[in-house]
């Protein structure tokens, strides 16, 4: 089997598992929403205060929820020793991790997308001028969050505290991430379009993807082996 | 014979503090901050010590992925401690300093920001230590994970570098006006700092190999 056909495989096993059970993304949305309710405390919800901390409060949204799908995708392989299994099955370690970071985004992904128009309702905010563009910074802040939740959490899996653990160790690697991410989002929710002033963030967010991606693809077989 | 070489180090390090503080106490104060400025003696030393100290613990957590040999898992953690142990002291003379001449206490300027980012980096990291059980697998995944820290620290300074920065650039090597005797002194405290850092690691480095050498005869007890 060939590394993207396994890669794919164990994607689609993920999803499938997923959505028999809605267990993580129902969790996943549910959480989003109560945080959008709690933020209409924090401040003023009015259209500007809003548009001014739109990608921050998206994105704290995002991690927070999207911390819920991470923390069960290493975990739900824990009864019946699946995870030992799946780590002695003849695909390599990347690909394992390949296909579950790719079913993770898709996962978080779709929390995303369900929570962004219910933030266009509460907040009273036309989140959607630059389409496009605000989809693709999703994807790729959604593809650092997942890409180091992943790999946090095949790491976190076994040990104590693991609920606690995996957000220890993943906001604080995020921090350019979501940065950039925050940055972004904000200014598209403006409706303003990517321009030179904030095309280095973009660039920053891809190659923060790029070497995560790369480092997490080199480091997984030593982290599920040992 | 290494007990000895650290004590003469560790008394080194005190005689040159001892007699460095003297002369720093002496010189004389600066234009517009004052007395307060002498803080830098120690401030900027202890980022430098910081760093190299989160060198070393990448270099021994690579060495541990490569070798498989505990002497780099008791490396990375001693040279972690005593890391984190400079960056906090950092953090807190920086505070002190920025209170005085700033007015406040904490700004989130780039250099702070990344400064906590770290400080919280392997303060997980040690967080992470606690948490697993299993030698091999704690040793694993530290490393691992002081792989990922560290590669995070650059994206971070330099992502934060694109914010205001209220942190004054290096006076030091890009044509800053601090005259070379104080220069002198700056590098004796740098020099103390560094020994003192160094009998520290290899202190804690000493109980870690006791710490693994009392599990495996506890394991060969329970054995018998």
């Amino acid at each position: 089997m060939g590394f993207f056909h396994a890669a794919l495989v164990i994607m689609m096993k993920d999803l499938r598992a997923e959505l028999r059970t809605k267990e993580a993304i129902n969790a996943s949305f549910a959480f989003a929403l109560v945080i959008l309710l709690l933020f209409s405390f924090a401040f003023d919800p009015e259209a500007d205060t809003t548009k001014a901390l739109s990608g921050g409060l998206l994105w704290i949204v995002f991690a927070f929820a999207g911390t819920l799908v991470l923390n069960r995708s290493f975990a739900r392989e824990l009864p019946n020793d699946c995870l030992d299994a799946l780590v002695a099955a003849p695909i390599s370690g990347a690909a394992l991790f390949l296909g579950k970071a790719l079913a993770n985004f898709v996962l978080v992904m779709a929390m995303e997308l369900v929570s962004l128009p219910v933030f266009g309702i509460f907040y009273n905010v036309h989140w959607a001028n630059q389409l496009g563009e605000l989809l693709m910074v999703l994807a790729l802040g959604t593809w650092a969050l997942t890409v180091i939740g992943t790999i946090f959490s095949a790491l976190t899996v076994n040990i104590r505290l693991r609920e606690v653990m995996l957000p220890m160790l993943t906001y604080p690697i995020l921090v350019p991430a979501l940065m950039a991410a925050m940055q972004l989002t904000m200014q598209l929710v403006s409706g303003n379009a990517i321009g030179p002033e904030t095309v280095t963030w973009l660039k920053m967010l891809i190659g923060f993807d790029v070497a995560y991606t790369a480092v997490s693809l080199f480091l997984v077989e030593t982290v599920l082996v040992g | 014979m290494r007990d000895k070489i650290l004590f003469v180090f560790g008394v080194v390090a005190m005689g040159i503090l001892a007699w460095n503080v003297n002369a720093i106490a002496r010189l004389p104060e600066e234009t517009q901050q004052g007395v307060t400025f002498k803080i830098i003696f120690f401030h900027v030393p202890m980022w430098m010590c910081a760093t190299m100290a989160a060198t070393v613990a990448l270099l021994a957590s690579v060495g541990f992925l490569v070798t498989k040999n505990f002497k780099f898992d008791a490396a990375a953690v001693a040279s972690t401690e005593v890391g984190l142990a400079f960056t906090t002291i950092g953090l807190v003379t920086g505070s002190i300093w920025g209170r005085q001449i700033w007015g406040i206490w904490w700004t989130w300027d780039a250099r702070l920001t990344s400064a906590l980012v770290c400080w919280i980096l392997y303060a997980g990291y040690l967080m992470l230590r606690k948490a697993i059980e299993e030698p091999t697998q704690r040793a694993t995944f530290a490393a691992v994970f002081s792989i990922f820290a560290f590669i995070d620290v650059p994206i971070v300074v330099f992502s934060i570098k694109w914010w205001r920065t209220q942190h004054p650039q290096p006076v030091f090597w890009s044509g800053g006006s601090f005259p070379p005797d104080w220069t002198h002194h700056l590098m004796w405290n740098m020099l103390a700092m560094l020994l003192l850092g160094i009998v520290m690691t290899a202190v804690r480095l000493r109980q870690e190999e006791a710490q693994r050498e009392i599990d495996s005869l506890r394991r060969m007890a329970h054995a018998l």
